[in-house]
């Protein structure tokens, strides 16, 4: 049994079928017109060899390519593509599958941020009057490390709406190099949580060994194919409609793997996308298309997501603004291309400006994160913890995110109105008028006990002040203390054996737990 | 057998269970006999009514209240237990006598002149009745004479007055006085309760408590009934 998700019954839509038509046929115009550049020489030969139009643009130390992409091709490559998409699971009962005609978000967390930000609660005292003490949060940004990942794909495993794993912050401890960067993220990932495990690749020479070490803790090599424990995602098309050199190679290397990928985009709106809606959408539709086909190209029937990561500028700095609500527009307008595409769409909430959680962090996060749930994309990204853009990741942070999350999972269940509800409802009426108090209480606890009544906010205190983080950072340690199913000792010993790179302290970390 | 009877009565107070049809807290004993036919069969078996009342209802209701300071369980929880008992107490009531066994006290309350809120007055009502107090409610939006005349007739230990609207308030100040000139205050407490009063409010008035809420009232009950003694 694949998690549930949330089925999302009548997905919110901003566009008409008409005004979706216009936008595709503007994609399809902007692959041949003005085409996109290639930096990348095997992308451009493979387009070539099946009927793109490629040019050489420039020679030298970086070569590009212009590949004018027909119609043709892109809807052939949207045939091919696989309607479902499955994401496996170490284990097997967290496993997600996504099917592109029908809108159930799965709730992941992403992204690979820099700064990781531990939560203190000093105590002040009031100047006017000293009996009076209060504990105010205090943030404290730092570099991430890989206990920091393995802290929080650890909580994560525990969080209830939490259906997948990206790994949330960058790992830059003094011993961490490119080599051995992608070997132990996987790991710490893996080895932390049972759920799905998605990352990007920092360097291809790793792919390899990540797989390897995917296909030991899966069982072997069918068996990773038919659980696939771990996806990656690249960003091949930079924005505007340039394909990168080194991530179009990954994407492709990948592909010939034949294990899930999502083809991201990342368009700002404002600098290297249009400001206006219309413009976005065309541009973002089209990047996405360019990669999906690129794919199919390499190994027809590769499973792939639609990844969509639009966001609107900042006015004053130019930054992306991920609390912008058109930020939020976009991600809705995505998640409607893909399914008319029919293909499983990766899309973004959450996300918010400030660096430190506190009120404009809630208001942005929240407000994200039910609209775009509510557009019904299938794996829904960065939806916890993240902060400032994507730079910072707050574990208390995500342990709130997943109480809006069960809130929004509530709200989204299908409503109860049917022949026996209303029967029941009938006599209940009729009891409950007839007796001196009036009242229904007594109807409540039926209610409650079969989990038709949506809890009460976890974090609210017993006093009048709003104590929402302490209380959400100390049930974050609690979570921690909870144990997890790590990958068992044999494997682990058989996977140091044969992945190089691994950082010992890793399982020296499991000894002391176990 | 009687022990037995005894024993799943207490049970079934604490699930909250006041007949067969009813569901408790968990799924154990759906289908069986609740409260109220544990009670008449107990009858039937000639079990005396303070066994009853003090072994089975009021020994579940003790467990309940525990479980409520614990939080293991809500209100509703509480007041489906408080309920039972107040429903097992009428089929007791004419046994009573027989087996010689007062009640915790009369109860006399009432939401005042002007004022129809009541969600909160019967809440305190099932309360007080589960706890063992005999409660007569006289209803919603009742004249001072009439409460006067009530009190008279029917001698209640205490009088509860609900009130929610600053507006009607002042009916409870009113009503302390009528009593008096009726000479009827010193022979009932009165305690008074709603979102527009509150401990000044009732010195104000003088009023013999405040509530604010059912488990208060019975709390401040227990010290009266613990002064009388
Ligand atoms: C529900 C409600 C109604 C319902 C009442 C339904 C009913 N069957 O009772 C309806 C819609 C009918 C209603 C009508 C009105 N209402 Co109204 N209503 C409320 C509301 C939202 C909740 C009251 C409630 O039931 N709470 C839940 C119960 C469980 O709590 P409770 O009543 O406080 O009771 C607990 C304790 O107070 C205590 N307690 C209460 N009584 C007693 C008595 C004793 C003896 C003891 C021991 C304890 C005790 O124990 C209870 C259990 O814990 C309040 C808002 C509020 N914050 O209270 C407004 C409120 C009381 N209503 C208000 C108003 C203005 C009105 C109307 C005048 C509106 C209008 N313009 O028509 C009318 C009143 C008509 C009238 N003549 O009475 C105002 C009063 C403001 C004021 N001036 O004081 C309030 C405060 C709302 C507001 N902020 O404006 N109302």
């Amino acid at each position: 049994m694949p998690r549930e998700g949330i089925l999302v019954h009548n997905p919110y839509e901003r566009m008409t079928k008409e005004q979706v038509r216009q936008i595709h046929h503007a994609s399809m115009q902007i692959l041949t017109d003005p085409g996109l550049i290639s930096f990348n020489r095997r992308a451009a030969e493979i387009f070539a060899s099946n009927g793109a139009e490629v040019t050489p643009v420039s020679s030298g130390d970086h070569p590009t390519w212009l590949v004018k992409i027909p119609e043709k091709l892109v809807l052939h490559a949207l045939d091919s593509a696989p309607r479902i998409v499955k994401l496996g699971a170490r284990n097997p009962d967290n496993a997600l599958i996504m099917n592109g005609e029908e809108p159930r978000v799965y709730f992941v967390t992403g992204s690979e941020t820099n700064i990781w930000l531990d939560v203190e609660f000093p105590t002040y005292v009031k100047k006017s009057d000293p009996k009076i003490e209060i504990q105010v949060p205090e943030f404290h940004p730092r570099r991430g490390t890989v206990a920091d990942l393995c802290q929080s794909a650890h909580v994560c495993e525990h969080l209830e709406t939490l259906d997948g794993y990206i790994r949330t912050v960058n790992i830059q401890d003094k011993d961490i190099t490119e080599d051995n960067k992608d070997v132990n993220k996987f790991f710490a990932s893996l080895n932390n949580t049972t759920k799905h495990v998605m990352s990007g690749l920092t360097s291809l020479s790793q792919l390899d060994n990540v797989v390897n070490m995917a296909r030991i803790i899966a069982g072997g090599e069918e068996e990773l194919k038919q659980n696939p424990i771990i996806s990656f995602i690249t960003c091949l098309v930079k924005s505007p409609l340039q394909f990168v050199e080194d991530t179009t190679d990954t994407f492709m290397e990948v592909c010939k793997r034949g294990l899930p990928v999502v083809v991201s985009s990342s368009p700002q709106a404002g600098t290297t996308a249009p400001m206006k809606e219309a413009g976005i959408m065309a541009q973002i539709n089209a990047e996405v298309l360019a990669g999906i086909t690129l794919g199919q190209l390499v190994n027809k029937g590769t499973p792939v997501l639609y990844g969509s990561v639009p966001v609107r500028a900042r006015m004053d700095n130019l930054d992306d603004s991920y609390g912008a609500v058109e930020t939020s527009q976009y991600n809705v307008d995505c998640s409607q291309m893909a399914r008319y595409y029919k293909i499983p769409n990766y899309s973004t909430s959450g996300v918010c400006d400030p660096r430190t959680p506190g009120t404009q962090s809630s208001v942005e996060r929240l407000f994200s994160d039910i609209l775009v749930t509510l557009s019904g994309p299938q794996y829904l990204h960065c939806a916890y913890g993240l902060l400032e853009c994507n730079s910072v990741f707050c574990l208390t942070q995500a342990v709130l995110d997943d109480a809006h999350f069960q809130m929004i999972k509530f709200f989204l269940r299908p409503a109860r109105i049917d022949e026996t509800e209303i029967a029941e409802s009938l006599k209940q009426i009729r009891e409950v008028v007839a007796t001196p108090q009036k009242l229904y209480i007594s109807y409540i606890r039926r209610a409650m006990r079969s989990r038709q009544i949506s809890p009460p906010y976890p974090f609210e205190g017993d006093g009048e002040g709003d104590n929402v983080f302490a209380l959400a950072h100390k049930r974050m340690q609690e979570l921690l203390a909870k144990p997890v199913d790590h990958i068992d000792r044999a494997t682990t010993a058989r996977i140091f054996e044969e992945i190089l790179g691994l950082l010992r302290r890793q399982v020296d970390g499991l000894k002391t737990e176990g | 057998m009687s022990e037995e009877i005894i024993a799943l009565l207490k049970e079934n107070v604490i699930q909250g269970r006041k007949t067969i049809e009813d569901e408790g807290v968990d799924e154990s004993l759906d289908g069986t006999p609740g409260v109220l036919e544990l009670t008449q069969s107990a009858i039937e078996k000639g079990i005396p009514a303070d066994e009853i009342i003090m072994h089975g209802l009021t020994a579940g209701m003790q467990i309940v209240g525990e479980k409520f300071a614990a939080k293991k369980y809500f209100i509703p929880d509480m007041l489906a237990s408080a309920e039972a008992v107040g429903r097992a107490m009428d089929i007791l009531k004419p046994h009573l006598e027989a087996s010689n066994v007062e009640t915790r006290g009369k109860f006399m309350i009432v939401t005042v002149k002007g004022d129809i809120h009541d969600i909160g007055k019967n809440i305190v009502a099932i309360l007080l009745k589960g706890a063992g107090y005999e409660v007569n409610d006289l209803g919603i939006d009742v004249a001072t004479e009439k409460i006067v005349e009530a009190v008279r007739e029917d001698k209640p230990e205490y009088l509860g007055l609900s009130a929610l609207l600053t507006t009607t308030r002042v009916v409870m100040g009113e009503i302390i006085e009528a009593l008096k000139e009726n000479g009827l205050r010193d022979k009932v407490k009165v305690l008074i309760g709603g979102t527009a009063v509150s401990d000044e409010y009732a010195d104000e008035i003088g009023a013999d408590a405040y509530c604010e809420d059912g488990f208060q009232a019975i709390k401040k009950l227990d010290a009266f009934q613990a002064a009388k003694a």
